[in-house]
């Protein structure tokens, strides 16, 4: 029972040279967790910068995509052997002073996959429009679905047990969008979701992963079909081997 | 149909068979593919040869020209053709990644190797 919890941080990164060296040596003086930052092919000096910072490199030979990225980085916990995981961006806008709270209430067993909140605790955050809108549409439809308050649904600051990010190294996990549909693909493996409220800024940089009309309308559409598909699975599928493919 | 038709048609089915034939050995199109494009050969060459059975189809859909029952049948076959290549491509691209993900995760573990015998 003495065993040591094993804990490591992934942050995913693309072409993040200006901030990812800065947020690797920030967290390295708050916590012990292993950093392990998966550069998605970045075409800066990101990989050298985090490696310079003290942090694991794995690198991409090619850009898959955010959840590609956090994909990696649960394939690299779960072959080593990680007992929890805490996933962070890579452009400054979560604030790594939250780290050891996550990680002591994930470890308390409290819950099996926790959410850093920009919008509990009195936090002032200004989202854009579209994003204010997609956080309200996706909030109501948890809502509906799991009769569960998300506040976040889109939040990146997340802290994961085992036995989550060992699901998400399997096919099931939806690589390109991986937001509200993960909530309720956990809501209906039955694990226990929770919140904490985090300071968050908006990106520095102004850059967004849904940049673009056609970029954000694939989004909505992407993430309706896919929380659709979800819904239409009976609840046995994901304790299927299918699922586990 | 004239006998220009038939010529034509024949022509046309014996070029597919062929050029399908000759990629397979080749290696250039893998078996597991070719035989969608054979199956077409074969439906073409049928058709030609045997004109009661298009006209017979055509009946039977309700179209009133055999042109027709070709085109609707030409058009079914590219959106089944399509389907196939959409799901081998969602295969492929899953392969692909995982493959990815894995030479990444072997490259991180034996550079960590390397540093810590290299200390």
């Amino acid at each position: 029972m003495d065993h040591k919890q094993k804990k490591c941080i992934i942050i995913p990164a693309y072409n993040e040279e200006d901030t990812i060296g800065g947020i690797v040596k920030n967290i390295k003086k708050i916590t012990s967790a292993d950093i392990i930052v998966i550069d998605d092919a970045s075409e800066d000096c990101t990989a050298e910068k985090a490696r310079y910072a003290g942090a694991l490199i794995i690198s991409h030979p090619f850009n898959m995509g955010y959840g590609t990225a956090l994909q990696t980085g649960y394939k690299y916990a779960v072959r080593n052997r990680y007992d929890f995981l805490l996933q962070m961006d890579g452009d400054g806008q979560h604030d790594p002073r939250y780290i050891p709270e996550l990680f002591r209430q994930i470890e308390t067993k409290e819950c099996d996959f926790l959410m850093g909140s920009r919008f509990l605790g009195g936090n002032k955050y200004k989202a854009g429009i579209f994003k204010s809108f997609g956080i309200r549409i996706f909030r109501l439809i948890i809502r509906i679905i799991t009769g569960e308050t998300v506040t976040d649904p889109t939040s990146g600051y997340q802290c994961l047990s085992r036995k989550v990010f060992a699901i998400f190294t399997r096919d099931i996990f939806p690589c390109d969008y991986p937001d509200a549909n993960v909530i309720i693909l956990l809501y209906r493996m039955g694990f226990k979701i929770r919140e904490v409220p985090v300071d968050m800024v908006p990106n520095p940089s102004g850059r967004s992963m849904h940049q673009g009309g056609a970029t954000l309308m694939y989004y909505f559409f992407k993430m309706f079909l896919s929380i659709f598909i979800i819904m239409l699975r009976e609840k046995s599928f994901y304790s299927s081997k299918r699922a586990f493919k | 149909m004239t006998a220009t038709q038939k010529i034509f048609g024949i022509i046309i089915s014996i070029c597919i068979f062929t050029i399908i034939i000759y990629l397979v050995k080749k290696g250039k199109l893998r078996e597991e593919y070719s035989w969608l494009w054979l199956l077409t050969g074969v439906v073409m060459l049928v058709l030609v040869l045997w004109y009661d059975i298009l006209l017979f189809v055509t009946h039977l859909i309700g179209a009133v020209l055999p042109t027709t029952t070709l085109f609707i049948f030409s058009i079914v076959f590219l959106i089944l053709l399509s389907l196939h290549f959409a799901i081998k491509i969602s295969i492929l691209t899953d392969e692909v990644k995982n493959l990815a993900q894995k030479v990444s995760l072997l490259e991180a573990e034996n550079n960590q190797q390397q540093t810590i015998l290299a200390q």
